[in-house]
């Protein structure tokens, strides 16, 4: 199953939510301004950093680019990917579920 | 379940999750969703309703929105039921947190802890979020 995240966990509590529910080995994308949750040196760093070992974790680098975060070091154990890839996960991950 | 033909024609059952995360009238999300799953109802799908987060406010009893002119369509889910829709389930988690235990439903609804939930969303065809 593929969980897509949109939306900055310091607004919203979406990508919580998810990591809350998502199971064991679920895939999950971070796009849009969800990428700000792929960062290092952020107060989530440690819980994503963890979130990714037990996960997979994605985030769209055309959004990190957009952003001004093409550059920046993301949390080690998150996959950036670009749209082809984010379309493959999309048809290889079965179910995908939006949070809002 | 009998493979009664290699037909592949045969529209497949699909399992749809609906799920409501949001509180009812904040915003116009649950009325939506009830709508889109009434109207799931008329083909025949295995429908299944999930209220997690905010969203379990959705299902509280004695919700009376009309004193801010606005329509309740919290007596709408007990209408769940006739349209065949069954597989309602609230996450215990959530209603913990807010205070709401079973007694406090407009509804009967299974209740399943977090992690159940997860694996339910994992087992769905096709998951409708809001």
């Amino acid at each position: 199953m593929l969980h897509l995240v949109n939306k900055s966990p310091f607004e919203r509590n979406t990508l919580e939510a998810c990591l809350k529910r998502a199971p064991k080995g679920s895939s999950i994308l971070l796009y849009e301004d969800a990428v700000y949750a792929a960062l290092q040196g952020t107060t989530l760093s440690a819980a994503m950093t963890q979130a990714a070992k037990t996960h997979d974790i994605y985030v769209l680098t055309p959004d990190l680019t957009a952003r001004g975060l093409d550059g920046a070091s993301i949390l080690e154990g998150v996959r950036p990917v670009d749209y082809d890839r984010f379309v493959d996960l999309t048809a290889d991950k079965g179910t995908v579920q939006s949070w809002l | 379940m009998s493979a009664e033909s290699d037909n592949s024609a045969e529209p497949k059952v699909k399992r749809f999750m609906y799920v409501n995360r949001k509180a009812p009238h904040g915003t116009v999300y649950a009325l939506e969703v009830l709508e889109m799953v009434l109207i799931s109802a008329m083909f025949e799908q295995d429908v299944h309703i999930a209220f997690l987060d905010d969203g379990v406010f959705q299902v509280k009893k004695g919700q009376n929105p009309a004193v801010l002119e606005m329509k309740d369509f919290s007596k709408t889910y007990r209408a769940l039921e006739g349209y065949g829709i069954e597989k309602v389930f609230i996450e215990k988690e959530s209603m913990e947190e807010r205070g709401l235990s079973a007694d406090d439903l407009i509804i009967p609804v299974e209740v399943i802890g977090r992690e159940e939930l997860g694996a339910l969303m994992e087992s769905m065809d096709v998951v409708l979020s809001a």
